[in-house]
């Protein structure tokens, strides 16, 4: 069977959501085969077992975290060296697309980004992108050297697999540019406690609407166990975190339920949210574009509507 | 001291995009403007028929050939990512090409002394990194607001000589670019059916009732 690399994303050992679903992905194509970089290994080490990994290779040196994406380009370069995989798959988030650019081009490997599904179509490695806002799905392949395929959080449902996975200690050497960025500091954004937005099954969306108050929306969310996003408007107004906001410049979501609030759905926030299964959308204008990809909509003040609906939910709750 | 700064042009994201039937590209027929976010981040362009079709790799070649016939080019700045493929590689493969350091995803910037230093948000973390220059960096939106040109600029840049350079000039031959050379190919094309619009109520005092109504229908609640 071929060997399938998967870049492992993590921090300090633990795993991210997108390295369970890459290596549930990797299943389906391959021998999965891990590639887990920097500190934490002990921390990780079941976890990966536990999602079906066949081998994991890996490498503490402390250069992966002291210095940003190179190295961790070395240490593929030199897997994929040993291993002969028929593809790479990597996250498609920020490092991870560094990571696999300048793998691709390294080694003169064809790179589709943003993938989400990859399957086999007649022994050939064929993945799917949704582009230009939704509008059209597109299947590619690669046609010169070894696939890499960055895969969108979320894209894929996470499946354990039990598996005893071979370990290979290696020990990578180092390019003359790996140091070339240093990191000086990290600091972790801090935690809300509510799901990340790549991985929430729903989320509650702010805009302009809110006039800079959230609260009826995170109180919705805390009750549905929701992530919370922001249309851009909300965060140029300094009312939410850019880490929240989706749309074209923010974050790409496609979560079971979307509930809009507030938000007049401009194009650029449509393309951030617009693959959603289920769209809700609230808002005082009866002409806002976003009721024309809403399941359901309301005409109406969020600040009605929205409290409400969360005492309908926990009155259902407490009456069972 | 030469900054290049990379820009797009791409189809109008406000308009209907899409592709050309007769070989699966990009249709760039109709109006483009310049990238949305590359106004966060202009001099020279690449211009050449061969070039059409080309994918992120062939892409970074002509720009880094273009930076190496420059010459002197200590800063190399760019946006997050095209609003047409907005893959957020090309920088990076620029970077890779040219043997520099890159910095992505760049919120706040700095350089002296031939060193540069930023802060950029990755997944969970902010970071703060420095290199030395010359380096490629990638700025995101929340980098500052880009300012508007004085009137002054404005005159100047209309008088200003944009320098074309093809293929030949750079020194890449054309079986390194373009449609047919690409590393990558597309299978197929769907365009997917518009959403349906659905259900709009008003409030008129029960608009929340049915809200709940139709998340609980769907399982929601």
């Amino acid at each position: 069977m071929s060997v399938i690399l998967v870049l492992i994303d993590h921090a300090g050992g633990k795993l991210c959501r997108t390295s369970l679903e890459l290596l549930t992905l990797a299943r389906s194509l391959g021998e999965p085969t891990a590639v887990f970089l920097g500190p934490g290994y002990d921390s990780a080490q079941s976890e990966l077992a536990g999602y079906g990994a066949a081998a994991v290779y890996v490498d503490e040196q402390p250069e992966f975290t002291e210095y940003a994406v190179v190295p961790k380009v070395d240490a593929l370069a030199q897997v994929a060296a040993s291993t002969a995989p028929a593809a790479v798959l990597i996250p498609s988030s920020a490092e991870g697309k560094e990571i696999a650019a300048r793998l691709a081009v390294r080694q003169g490997w064809g790179l589709i980004a943003d993938a989400l599904d990859v399957r086999l179509a007649d022994a050939r490695l064929e993945a799917t992108q949704s582009v230009f806002g939704g509008t059209h799905s597109v299947a590619s392949s690669v046609t010169v050297g070894t696939p890499i395929v960055t895969v969108k959080p979320g894209a894929i449902t996470a499946e354990p697999a039990p598996s005893q996975p071979a370990e290979h200690r290696i020990d990578t050497t180092f390019t003359d540019h790996a140091r070339a960025v240093r990191v000086i500091e990290r600091s972790p954004r801090t935690v809300s406690g509510r799901p990340d937005l790549a991985e929430a099954k729903i989320i509650i969306s702010g805009g302009r609407g809110t006039g800079g108050d959230f609260s009826p929306i995170e109180a919705l969310a805390d009750v549905l166990e929701a992530g919370v996003g922001a249309s851009r408007a909300a965060v140029d107004a300094g009312w939410y975190p850019h880490s929240q906001q989706i749309g074209q410049t923010g974050k790409t979501v496609s979560p079971l339920l979307y509930l809009a609030c507030g938000i007049s759905g401009a194009i650029q926030h449509r393309a951030g949210m617009q693959t959603s299964k289920t769209i809700v959308a609230v808002n005082k204008d009866p002409e806002a574009p976003i009721f024309d990809i809403a399941d359901f909509g309301v005409v109406g003040d969020l600040f009605t509507i929205v409290p409400k609906l969360t005492d309908a939910i926990q009155q259902r709750r407490a009456t069972g | 001291m030469i900054i290049a700064v990379l820009v797009k042009y791409v189809p109008d994201a406000t308009g209907a995009r899409t592709f050309t039937a007769a070989d699966s590209t990009v249709d760039r027929s109709g109006a483009g403007l310049l990238s949305e976010l590359d106004e966060y981040a202009v001099e020279q362009a690449i211009l050449d028929d061969a070039l059409h079709g080309s994918d992120a790799p062939a892409t970074s070649l002509a720009i880094a050939e273009t930076i190496t016939k420059l010459g002197n080019v200590e800063l190399i700045i760019t946006g997050m990512a095209s609003t047409d493929a907005a893959m957020s590689v090309v920088p990076a493969m620029v970077a890779e090409r040219l043997g520099l350091p890159h910095i992505g995803s760049v919120v706040e910037f700095s350089q002296a002394d031939g060193q540069a230093t930023a802060r950029r948000d990755v997944g969970a973390a902010t970071e703060t990194v420095t290199a030395a220059l010359p380096a490629v960096i990638s700025v995101t939106d929340q980098s500052g607001e880009p300012r508007y040109p004085s009137f002054k600029g404005i005159m100047a840049a209309k008088k200003k000589q944009v320098d074309t350079w093809g293929l030949a000039d750079l020194g890449v031959a054309p079986d390194a670019v373009g449609l047919s050379n690409a590393w990558t190919s597309v299978v197929a094309i769907t365009r997917q059916p518009p959403r349906a619009k659905g259900e709009i109520v008003t409030d008129s005092g029960g608009g929340a009732a049915q809200l709940t109504r139709f998340l609980t229908s769907h399982q929601f609640i």
